[in-house]
């Protein structure tokens, strides 16, 4: 079974973010790239399932400009086989469910039998395309996974279901699964990986090779509109409490919490 | 024609939660602007409880052994019956565990656009605005949706629930065909604890790489959180040196949270920590460095250190409360 594991770069995670003159988004001349973190989790995955032979090949997913190409070579250097860049002037301006529309296409003409994903890229923050990807391919989806075991054509994974409740999940193959912080801890590339990966072959396709169009890409089909963004507000300056034994100091907080702040 | 705003209810046994109240209080001041009236919809029970109360004129509940434990395909199914049924213009539910999974694919079976966890939400011109934060807070971006009806999922604690109105609401039982379940729960696994979720509390207690281990985790920061009914919650420096579990974890690889009282403690103050909860309404912190970044965004700041301010504060808050 071929193993599809979509990736994104993302600004990493200690970047300040500045937004654009224009407010339509962020200033990228000083941000520095990396992997989705997420992503690393399960390209992770991916590859612990391949070194135990319940999986013949991984492949990297990833849509974007050549820029992205880094972060997938990044990728290739852990261990992935090959990588296919989805690419097209047409893709620009696409929603979460054009996203997903590429990858989908992607997915079922790569042949994979399990999609990986993050549970999120930390730059939109939307968790969508993952459970969208799934319900355009039909297949079964879980999200959130922080453990993950495959038998057969049976994955078992578990999800966080909320107030530190997990849910133990059996799913049939084929599946999507996004994965969360703790389902393992991400290798590093390997001096023999970033040789090796020079020599790994990076695909391009484009919207003719996925057989979509202006009604499924792009901004005429997106459904959700950004307009603009902005800096969340200032927090008003705060308060040192001075002066005074810890005691006194402690008693003076609880004052301002009942009192000022009116939250106790 | 569609119109009107559908809230979906989350409940425990039939009594909604919190954030049901919020969103039928944001829905009933949307539908003033937009027109339309403020219905709701429970899935996995048959109550209405006292949603009709709070504005909602109908109460759609999709109910039976399927929806029971949440599963993926079958509130798929349900919530995508009810849409079918409601034709609303606007659907409002609070962003959960369940929402980020089962809403993306309704809105991919359906072709609709989905908001993510808005925190802000207004009408103008017959049109609902959204805005939700990106980059983990650290940007706020303006949302609009082109199809009808737009999907929005709302951060908790983003809007206070209003007083009840006074009304009834005429429950309308929707029945859904029965779905495969192809990713089946075999086994549930329930938190030791009873607090809130993270991303739910109303109140959190988090703390930093300076506990210095696990045990004054529990000796310290848990005993905190429970003298205000608060939920811990740790730094990532914290978590990634294994003093507490990921659950726990507020920062931008871990939850975003926006609860009234935030209190760090010995925690430094990291941008992507910053980015997980900054929304606080009020931010306490305690660190010995006084230059800590922390300080930047506290609401109060006590600098000392903190295994002498926990004790003092949790004995303070006993007596307070």
């Amino acid at each position: 079974m071929k193993i599809g594991v979509c990736l994104k770069q993302v600004p990493a995670t200690d970047t300040r973010i500045k937004i654009n003159a224009e407010g339509t988004g962020i200033v990228t001349d000083e941000v520095k790239w990396e992997v989705n973190p997420y992503d690393e989790f399960a390209l992770e995955a991916a590859l612990l399932l391949k070194e135990a032979g319940k999986a013949s090949e991984v492949v990297i997913l990833t849509v974007g400009g050549s820029d992205c190409e880094q972060r997938i070579k990044d990728g290739l250097a852990r261990g992935a086989d090959s990588a296919i860049r989805m690419d097209d002037a047409s893709f620009a301006g696409s929603d979460a469910l054009g996203i997903a529309r590429v990858l989908a296409a992607a997915a079922t003409k790569a042949e994979v039998g399990l999609v990986l994903c993050g549970k999120q890229a930390i730059d939109g923050d939307s968790s969508q395309v993952p459970g969208m990807m799934a319900e355009l391919l039909d297949w079964a989806q879980v999200t959130d996974i922080s453990s993950l075991e495959l038998d057969g054509e049976t994955v078992t994974t578990h999800r966080a279901a909320g107030a530190g409740n997990k849910a133990v999940i059996e799913t049939k193959l084929p599946a999507v699964l996004s994965c969360d912080k703790g389902l393992n801890t991400p290798r590093f590339a390997s001096l023999r990986g970033i040789m090796m990966a020079k020599r790994k072959k990076i695909e391009v396709w484009g919207a003719a090779d996925l057989g979509l169009n202006d009604a499924d890409v792009g901004g005429t089909a997106a459904v959700l509109v950004e307009q603009g963004m902005s800096q969340p507000p200032a927090r008003p300056a705060g308060r040192m409490i001075d002066g005074g034994s810890v005691g006194e100091k402690v008693n003076e907080l609880v004052r301002l919490l009942r009192e000022e702040a009116k939250v106790l | 024609m569609a119109s009107g705003i559908l809230v979906v209810v989350e409940h425990e046994g039939g009594q909604p939660k919190k954030t049901a109240y919020e969103l039928l209080t944001k829905a009933r001041e949307l539908a003033a602007g937009l027109g339309g009236g403020v219905s709701a919809v429970v899935i996995g029970s048959d109550s209405a409880a006292d949603l009709g109360d709070y504005g909602a004129e109908k109460v759609y509940t999709v109910s039976g052994a399927s929806y029971e434990t949440y599963g993926t395909e079958a509130y798929t199914a349900a919530l995508s019956a009810v849409l079918d049924e409601a034709q609303p213009a606007v659907v409002l539910a609070p962003a959960s565990a369940a929402s980020r999974d089962y809403f993306p694919r309704v809105a991919a079976r359906k072709g609709l656009g989905m908001a993510s966890e808005v925190t802000e939400l207004s009408s103008a011109g017959g049109t609902v605005q959204g805005k939700r934060p990106v980059y983990a807070g650290k940007a706020l971006v303006s949302v609009s949706i082109n199809s009808t009806p737009a999907l929005y999922t709302v951060r908790p604690n983003s809007f206070g629930a209003g007083e009840a109105v006074g009304g009834s609401a005429e429950a309308v039982a929707v029945s859904v065909d029965a779905v495969t379940e192809r990713s089946r729960v075999v086994e549930q696994v329930k938190s030791s604890s009873d607090v809130a979720d993270l991303t739910e509390a109303d109140r959190i207690v988090s703390g930093g790489r300076s506990l210095k281990s696990e045990d004054n985790f529990k000796a310290v920061i848990v005993p905190l959180a429970a003298s205000i009914s608060a939920t811990p919650g740790a730094s990532r420096a914290a978590v990634d040196a294994g003093y507490a579990p990921h659950s726990w974890q507020v920062g931008q690889t871990g939850k975003v949270v926006n609860p009234s009282l935030y209190i760090a403690c010995g925690i430094s103050g990291a941008i992507q920590h910053l980015a997980g909860m900054r929304t606080s309404k009020v931010i306490v912190a305690v660190n010995k460095d006084a230059e800590a970044p922390i300080f930047q965004h506290a609401t109060y700041g006590i600098v000392e250190d903190l295994f002498e301010v926990c004790p003092e504060l949790q004995k303070a808050f006993a007596e307070a409360l």
